[in-house]
């Protein structure tokens, strides 16, 4: 009898051990992102964004009283790498995985997630990403369907132009732009004076200006990663182009705005998410962020940030830290800010993973985005 | 026609410095058989230099300055004395294979060093523009050419007509000979390290500004120079010079012309013409050497 309440009573202690282990160990979350090459800028703010989100949660006891675990890896701006990245992360049967935040290494990877039924928040925003059926991807910001309208519509009722020229990044989410775009273009009658491809990491620009001038628009319409809108902007400037800038948050976002310095004034574009945004959640963010890494975010850290909440909000939907019913939990959610200040602005996700909340059209005076209409959230 | 004129000044003012780079091949190969493929990233890591002595505090003017003596200690004296004299004995494959290795090297460290992100980086040229036969101009471009100009000049009339150059094409045509009649020929091969050291810092100060400092530049001003070097002919500095011009004007030219889809792939295209059909280059001897 003594024997058998040993083993017994060693059997319940391991048991409750093991119990009490799996609930305090922390939730594992996996990061791949541009840590390095031409997407430098979007990985590197989001992953600070990530960072800081986890350090305040875990400050405050965690999500379901257990602490957030990040591993960050870098897919080198390389669709290929992003892809082996993301295969080595799933294999560690993360919570949820994060990343990457170029739509190309996006399309790539989301299958590899999908197989593995692990939900994917990233940063892309190419239109086709959330339109294949995927039901494990989730965006955190606007895609190009739902900011492209907003842009168009921008160019035509304010801008009055007649004609724009187009000037794109060749790889999946300049293609996506420039296809969304033209399309809202037609709708109004717009017609396209130039279409210009141009390539990831470009350095020069004059060839492209010139031939902008050539066609003389009524507008031009940028829609190229961080540091080639730098690079085009001063070379616009360089080469005395004056109609109006208009973009998307690759134009006007903080890092454009540093690098290219006076050439970014008069740059407007829609940003989903924008530190400068008139929200005082989003200030208290900013101050946060520049307390932490001494520089002022763009929207990508925005993004990273806000990837954290919608996990940490998800899960206490749930009540459990479920890997497999993330994705279900999330589709027809709407985090609100009141209830989850760390989402910052109210926010719904549809049964594609896309998001709908407010968004702002801004334009750079003297160095500084200046948020000129908030344009509201879609649905209620 | 008009469009024409601002690409070809917006050409040239790229090629000149392309062609500062090629020189520096050129240099490298005539007088020590080094063919450096660093010579990208060595054009590359001077603006992170000044950058890091401006972040110090000094000013511009300061850090340019100290910026083109590391490079000359650095990219200069260090290069030669700690790769190319250990390395040059094993023959020039192994050096050019060395000098590939040491382009990683510079890379990544300046990445792990400054940060894979893009800095802005000051001119040394004002803003504004200037009118030229009625067309507007920047300031920048013409600048850039006017320097890119000097540099070139001075460096041929510093080969042609001093003392100092004579020696030193003496040491590059032969330097059994150039040593029978007293020419120091170690000293000679060093200057050349310490010119190509110069002209890569200057044209890190000239290309910066446009393309921003980033660790990654080195790979597309590497291989445009290269290529400006082989289509000019890689054993006469007016080749290099008269390449990286025509690399500059084809790549704009081209852009705007054929499809800026394709502007890569010509000068290219360019590059196997030459090989085909002018191996010396355009303006290079022809050479022979024994198997």
């Amino acid at each position: 009898m003594k024997p058998v309440f040993l083993a017994s009573a060693l059997l319940a202690t391991v048991l409750t051990g093991a119990a009490i282990a799996q609930a305090g160990a922390p939730i594992k979350l996996a990061n791949v992102a541009e840590l390095s090459g031409g997407g430098a800028t979007v990985g590197t703010n989001w992953k600070n964004g990530i960072d800081l989100a986890i350090e305040e949660i875990n400050s405050k006891g965690g999500v379901l009283g257990r602490k957030l675990e990040v591993t960050h890896a870098d897919s080198q701006s390389n669709p290929g790498v992003a892809r082996a990245q993301v295969q080595k992360a799933l294999d560690a049967e993360p919570y949820v995985l994060l990343g990457p935040g170029y739509s190309g290494s996006v399309k790539v990877t989301a299958p590899l997630a999908a197989e593995a039924g692990i939900a994917q928040i990233m940063g892309g925003e190419a239109a086709e990403l959330t339109t294949a059926g995927n039901k494990f991807l989730f965006r955190t910001s606007f895609g190009q369907q739902s900011s492209m309208p907003k842009v168009a519509k921008y160019i035509n009722d304010e801008l009055k132009a007649k004609s724009v020229a187009i000037v794109w990044v060749n790889n999946d989410f300049g293609k996506g732009g420039r296809d969304s775009i033209s399309k809202e273009f037609a709708k109004y009658n717009i017609k396209v004076a130039a279409d210009l491809s141009t390539e990831a990491g470009q350095a020069d620009f004059a060839a492209d200006v010139s031939k902008i001038k050539a066609a003389a628009p009524d507008a031009v319409f940028v829609y190229v990663n961080e540091e080639e809108s730098a690079r085009i902007l001063k070379e616009l400037k360089r080469q005395g182009v004056t109609v109006p800038l208009v973009g998307e948050t690759t134009l006007v976002g903080q890092k454009v705005v540093e690098l290219a310095g006076d050439a970014a004034n008069g740059a407007r574009g829609h940003v989903g998410l924008t530190t400068d945004a008139p929200v005082e959640l989003i200030k208290a963010f900013r101050d946060k962020f520049v307390k932490k890494y001494n520089y002022v975010p763009d929207h990508n850290g925005l993004k990273g940030w806000l990837a954290i909440y919608m996990i940490k909000a998800t899960t206490e939907k749930m009540g459990k830290v479920d890997s497999k019913g993330f994705a279900d939990a999330l589709h027809g959610f709407t985090i609100t800010a009141a209830k989850e200040p760390g989402i910052l602005m109210d926010a719904t996700f549809d049964a594609n993973g896309d998001i709908d909340r407010q968004g702002f059209l801004v334009e750079i005076v003297e160095g500084k985005q200046v948020v000129k209409q908030v344009l509201p959230k879609l649905g209620n | 026609m008009s469009n024409l004129l601002d690409l070809l000044i917006a050409g040239l003012a790229t090629g000149a410095i392309y062609a500062i780079v090629a020189v520096g091949f050129t240099l490298l190969w005539q007088t020590s058989q080094t063919i450096n493929f660093a010579q990208g990233e060595f054009v590359m890591l001077p603006a992170f230099l000044m950058l890091a002595v401006m972040h110090a505090g000094a000013p511009f003017w300061l850090a340019i300055l100290i910026g083109i003596a590391l490079s000359l200690l650095l990219l200069g004296l260090g290069f030669k004395m700690l790769l190319v004299d250990p390395m040059l004995r094993h023959g020039v494959l192994p050096l050019a294979i060395a000098t590939m290795a040491l382009a990683i090297g510079i890379k990544e460290a300046a990445k792990q060093f400054w940060s894979a992100e893009a800095s802005p980086f000051p001119s040394i040229i004002p803003g504004g523009d200037i009118t030229i036969f009625g067309r507007v101009v920047a300031l920048q471009s013409i600048g850039v050419l006017v320097l890119a100009i000097l540099a070139v000049l001075g460096l041929t009339t510093l080969l042609n007509r001093t003392s100092i150059g004579h020696q030193m094409q003496a040491a590059a045509q032969n330097p059994t000979v150039a040593r029978i009649i007293g020419v120091p020929v170690e000293r000679m091969i060093l200057l050349t390290f310490l010119i190509n050291a110069f002209l890569v810092a200057l044209a890190s100060l000239l290309i910066t500004p446009i393309y921003l400092a980033k660790f990654s530049n080195g790979e597309v001003l590497g291989q445009a120079a290269f290529i400006a070097a082989i289509v000019g002919g890689f054993n006469q500095v007016r080749g290099a010079i008269a390449g990286g011009l025509l690399i500059g004007v084809v790549d704009n030219l081209s852009a705007a012309y054929v499809s800026t889809q394709y502007r890569a792939a010509v000068p290219l295209v360019l590059l196997i013409a030459i090989i085909l059909f002018r191996p010396q280059g355009m303006l290079g001897r022809p050479e022979e050497r024994t198997v």
